[in-house]
């Protein structure tokens, strides 16, 4: 069994390599980005560019500033330097809810579910956004309020047909096993259908076969839906499979930016990073 | 010799293929559900005449493609409408399906692929389409691939895959173009015939190559329709599809019963939440292995655990109450009307919404096969008010050779002959049928087909068994493991292994007896059980080996031999195969010392070896025996374990004479 998912992420993996995709302008610019906690520098003027419909990654030693840096891009930290342009606006301040209305849609490292709701509740949640109806008509669950949610609850339905998880529809999602949590979390992204998904560390802690389902799942979301990846992963030889371009973060400064070969050829990462670990 | 022949009820039918039955339902029944899937979290449902459409366009989209009368076509997959539909596509054309087991890995597929010459091979999804195009090289003559679910295909080389929407599709335009299109579908069915292959089966072969069995339309149509007749299925049953679909019973039932008799086929969602499907369409007539059902129980008794003291206190009095007379009332036996009530207050309380939790509340006949069933496990079921039964058949003969009928359920026999079903016992106990399901013949191997089926029609099983008093056929070995004691008396291991087994305080058997005087068996006692009865009684232990060989446990133990020995007496067949002497070992059989396969199934040979003076002992009569046995620990360690085994004499009874039975009936 294990050979043919090997087998079919492997398949996965060569028809993205193959397709047509159009990697397009640039969407999110980050420009001379300083963050500061008091005294301790997590990041130092470090400027890099997603492009439209590429799979980007930040790479790099623990504590070298990348949680930080999606924090910095979907707003949750205010660089205290710098600036960040999405889709043509630069801006220095924003704020996450401004930033998931925007577009931006992201995952934790560790997990951020409501643990008492189901899987489809929490991959509802992430409709939110996009729900017109106020409370009053939602809790009279009629009409206009009625039509709403079973168009939402369609789209749900694909996401969920989609990551394989009808089995855990109804289940709470604190009772599932980590590699399924992730899942779920990847779908409550998804289901603000947005331009750039941010995802924290989504492979952490999965077998081997359970990354290599996640590969594919990025892989297919970035390849039919069109939507922009950025993520952060330990698991080298996942990011060299599936990512674009890597960017190589160390003590907060990018120290390589480039094609994955490109990458991991700069003797500045190896002696940093790939070095040390071997 | 015994021969037994069933009331021959086939009506002789134009209808004797599967593409005229769709046809036939598509105009009795045109508005009634044919198949039903769940897809979005939402059943679908598609008619009779929708079913029909579907695969009109189909079939006219393959012909297109290029598939031809006598091709082959895989079908892999999950249970989905769309592949069943392409059975029947196929066979309208006059190709015959293969389906190849969906949880097989490439190589294993290749060598079926390869076999069968497979031009087409309909898939369900990217994972089947990826193993199909591994192996396409090597198989050869592999011209297209299409699929179901096009995730993830999308990059794929339309040269080498196309999806079935658009193959279709294809067929939609051409019938909208030219009504003579429709027509030559039309006369090709018309013009099929019950005697053309409709399907091959490949068995999957414990060992050697798998081997291809062909059957006819008339094999399937038939056999469906005589297993509706006996069960009186119409077109308001439903069941739920999720068997694999290249397995013979997955492909009688939610095939060939199903276009015979017009019944609906569900498909689950997917492979992970058939329980809950189960629930949703409440099935009524519904097969599963007994390990299925032994999962169900097992859930249900964990959650009691967790359950309240009023409601374990309701569950366990009711679930008393039905032991009592819940098989009694299921057979229409008369029952006291105080317990009547009794069990109607219970069916109400419990017995109710535990069927409705398991999926089961609109259930009329469920069968289960394929293994031995514990009467424990068997009788559970059917005391909550299941009509549960078991069935016994095989690839070759399109499933039903036996099948128990309402009413005369036991849970040791496998019942009797279906209808148009002969069945006779060989000299060595070996069980052949003659039936309007006995196949073909294998797929390129006559060697094989020659020494399976007699040239007069009678099919080898492979298995033993002897028809009792009752007119039911009960099996009891493999007839390659059955032996025979020094008198000529047969002698078959697994049934009285199977029997001793069945007994909660006893693990493991082994049976021994072929060339000797008599039949002795070496046991294992079941830890969790017999420790579980130690707790209670006060009986104090340290080690499997000290309660193996505790006085009381030898008692308990000789208690059940005893009961076995009383009922084997009146079995004719077994009557000689009594134990005469047994042992408890002082260690459990485990697969780490090789005792036991991986599969845990019992290594005759290598036990016999091992525990040579065990044996010895057995048959020299002395009362004690000295073993030394090596075993290896769970980390790889070797060790010692030396014990002083008990053997105990049994009693044994005088076969009940069938002379005496029949006076008695």
């Amino acid at each position: 069994m294990k050979a043919d998912i090997q087998e079919r992420s492997g398949a996965a993996a060569a028809a993205h390599a193959l397709s047509d995709r159009v990697i397009g302008d640039v969407l999110l610019s980050v420009e001379n980005v300083s963050l500061a906690f008091g005294g301790v520098k997590a990041i130092s003027d470090v400027s890099f560019d997603i492009r439209k419909g590429e799979i980007r990654a930040i790479i790099g030693p623990n504590g070298a500033g990348k949680t930080s840096m999606l924090n910095v891009i979907n707003g949750f930290y205010h660089p205290n330097e710098g600036t960040i342009t999405f889709k043509g606006t630069r801006r220095r301040d924003m704020r996450p809810y401004i930033a998931a209305s925007q577009g931006i849609s992201r995952t934790f490292q560790n997990l951020a579910l409501f643990k008492g709701m189901t899987t489809l509740d929490n991959i509802m949640a992430g409709r939110a956004l996009k729900m017109r109806r106020g409370l009053l008509w939602q809790a009279l669950h009629w009409g206009p309020a009625l039509a709403e949610e079973i168009r939402h609850r369609e789209a749900v339905e694909k996401i969920i047909d989609f990551l394989e998880i009808q089995h855990i529809r109804k289940a709470p999602v604190g009772k599932l096993p980590y590699g399924l949590q992730k899942r779920v979390e990847l779908g409550r992204a998804l289901a603000m259908e947005p331009e750039l998904l941010l995802l924290d560390e989504p492979m952490a802690g999965m077998n081997l076969e359970e990354k290599k389902d996640m590969s594919r799942y990025i892989l297919t979301v970035n390849d039919q839906l069109g939507t922009t990846v950025a993520l952060i992963e330990h698991d080298m030889g996942v990011v060299m499979d599936i990512s674009d371009r890597v960017v190589v973060l160390e003590y907060g400064r990018k120290i390589a930016d480039g094609t994955p070969e490109e990458v991991q050829r700069n003797q500045r990462v190896i002696d940093a990073y790939l070095g040390i670990s071997h | 010799m015994n021969a037994i022949a069933a009331p021959a009820d086939a009506s002789a039918s134009a209808l004797d293929t599967v593409p005229k039955l769709l046809l036939h339902n598509a105009r009795l029944y045109g508005s009634r559900p044919a198949f039903r899937e769940k897809a979005f979290g939402i059943w679908q449902t598609w008619t009779w005449g929708q079913t029909k459409d579907e695969i009109e366009a189909f079939a006219v989209g393959l012909k297109l493609l290029g598939l031809e009368a006598g091709d082959t076509v895989a079908i892999i997959g999950d249970n989905r409408p769309h592949l069943y539909w392409a059975f029947c596509a196929a066979q309208s054309l006059g190709a015959i399906p293969v389906p190849v087991y969906q949880d097989s890995v490439a190589e294993e597929m290749a060598y079926v692929l390869k076999h069968a010459e497979v031009k087409y091979a309909i898939v369900e999804d990217q994972e089947q389409a990826d193993k199909v195009l591994s192996v396409a090289g090597d198989v050869g003559t592999i011209r297209k691939i299409i699929y179901n679910d096009p995730r993830g295909l999308q990059r794929y080389d339309p040269n080498d895959l196309v999806s079935i929407e658009s193959v279709q599709e294809a067929g939609r335009k051409a019938l909208k173009a030219d009504p003579g299109v429709r027509k030559a579908w039309l006369d090709g069915i018309a013009a099929g015939k019950g005697s053309d292959v409709s399907v091959v089966l490949y068995t999957s072969g414990t060992t050697g190559r798998p081997k291809g069995v062909m059957l006819t339309q008339e094999n399937v149509v038939v056999s469906g329709r005589n297993a509706n007749l006996f069960d009186h299925f119409t077109p308001d049953d439903t069941m739920i599809a999720y068997l694999p679909m290249a397995w013979v019973g997955d492909h009688i039932f939610s095939y060939g019963q199903a276009y015979a008799g017009a019944l609906c086929v569900s498909c689950p969602e997917s492979p992970d939440t058939i329980s809950e499907d189960r629930r949703e369409i409440g099935p009524t007539y519904f097969f599963a292995p007994p390990r299925v059902f032994e999962n169900m129980l097992t859930q249900i008794m964990v959650r009691m655990e967790d359950a309240g003291w009023l409601k374990k206190a309701i569950f366990n009095y009711f679930l008393k109450v039905a032991r009592r007379v819940g098989e009694p009332m299921l057979d229409g036996r008369p029952v006291p009307l105080a317990d009547r009530l009794r069990y109607r207050l219970g069916d109400l309380l419990v017995y109710a919404p535990l069927r409705n939790r398991m999926g089961f509340s609109n259930l009329r006949v469920a069968y289960t096969a394929g293994e031995a069933i514990g009467p424990e496990l068997f009788s559970f079921f059917r005391s909550l008010g299941m009509n549960l039964k078991q069935l016994y058949g095989q690839t070759e003969a399109s499933v039903f050779i036996t099948l128990q009928p309402n009413g005369e359920v036991y849970p040791e026999t496998v019942g009797k002959p279906g209808p148009d079903v002969e069945i006779r016992i060989a000299e060595n106990g070996e069980v052949l049928f003659k039936s309007p399901g006995v196949f073909l013949r294998y797929y390129k191997n006559d060697e094989a087909t020659a020494e399976t089926k007699t040239p007069d029609g009678w099919v080898h099983t492979g298995d033993a068994g002897f028809i009792d008093q009752r007119g039911h056929l009960r099996i009891i070995d493999r007839a390659k493991d059955v032996g025979r004691l020094t008198d000529g008396t047969l002698f078959a291991p697994k049934y009285i292994e199977n029997r001793l087994k069945f007994y909660p305080e006893i693990k493991e058997a082994v049976a021994i007896g072929h060339g000797r005087d008599f039949v002795t068996v070496l046991l294992n006692i079941d830890l969790t059980s017999v420790g579980n009865w130690a707790e209670r009684n006060n009986v104090i232990y340290a080690s499997y080996q000290e309660l193996a060989a505790h006085p009381e446990v030898y008692a308990i133990i000789e208690r059940r031999i005893d009961e076995l020995n009383k009922s084997l007496a009146a079995e004719e067949m077994v009557a000689g195969s009594q134990i005469h002497r047994f042992l408890i070992l002082h260690k459990e059989l485990d697969a780490d010392d090789g005792e036991l396969t991986r599969t845990l199934k019992v290594r005759r040979s290598f036990i016999a070896e091992r525990y040579a003076p065990l044996i010895a002992a057995l048959y020299d009569g002395s009362p004690r025996c000295q073993i030394k046995t090596e075993v290896t620990f769970e980390d790889g360690r070797k060790g010692v374990i030396e014990g002083d085994v008990k053997i105990v004499d049994m009693k044994t009874y005088p076969a009940v004479k069938a002379a005496l039975r029949e006076a008695a009936e």
